[in-house]
């Protein structure tokens, strides 16, 4: 290791993957893609952005389902609480601010809940959401 | 003996009163389980409220603390792409 270190395309290598390292705690996520399994049941609208900021099932409930639903929701709990520590906020505001942000970022023929709790599919219109959000 | 017919049907009306009374006791003695079972019925209507609480909490997330983090939580779902 100590005689490739010595040349000098080895340590313009280093530096770079020092460089990507140190930059890809904060670039990496903003790239990072749905899990396969996660955008299919989500385009298929078996899974929807619940007004809570959380991922619910919509329709009959599987084992796959459920596991790709809970791994996403605790993930995303995760990164509330994190948040909402910075923000000083508690982690239900910071939840529910983001399911109002999730929501209004669907896509056309993605599910989501209306403030009624009722599933609703998202349409080239504006979504129905919580009086509260911005 | 007509006057002890009348006092003995005087002391069957007071042993009725006894009775009436007796009953009336009863029914004190009574109400202190009652209101001993009222006041745990108190203690349990306690955690009712704290569940209205709860809920009341998640309701009453204001509009503007919505607005402050809105921002913040935008980004965070474009940061976070892979989990929204």
């Amino acid at each position: 290791m100590g005689d490739v270190m010595k040349t000098p395309n080895s340590k313009l290598f280093m530096a770079a993957l020092a460089a990507s390292v140190a930059l890809g705690g904060f670039a990496a996520p903003a790239f990072a893609q749905r899990d396969p399994a996660y955008a299919a049941a989500r385009s298929a609208g078996q899974v929807g952005e619940k007004m809570d900021g959380y991922l619910g099932i919509v329709g009959s409930e599987t084992p796959a389902l459920r596991a790709i639903v809970n791994d996403i929701n605790i993930k995303r709990r995760a990164v509330y609480s994190q948040r909402a520590q910075a923000t000083n906020a508690t982690l239900e505001e910071y939840a529910l601010t983001a399911g109002c942000q999730a929501i209004a970022a669907t896509s056309a023929g993605e599910k989501y809940q209306a403030p009624d709790g009722s599933w609703q599919t998202r349409t080239a219109t504006a979504p129905m959401r919580d009086s509260r959000c911005p | 003996m007509t006057a002890k017919k009348l006092t003995d049907r005087a002391r069957l009306a007071r042993t009725c009163d006894m009775q009436g009374k007796r009953l009336l006791n009863g029914t004190g003695k009574l109400a202190v389980p009652v209101l001993a079972s009222l006041a745990l019925a108190g203690c349990i209507t306690v955690n009712a409220p704290e569940d209205a609480i709860v809920i009341e909490l998640n309701v009453n997330i204001r509009q503007e603390v919505i607005y402050r983090l809105a921002e913040d939580a935008g980004s965070t779902i474009e940061k976070n792409a892979d989990i929204f």
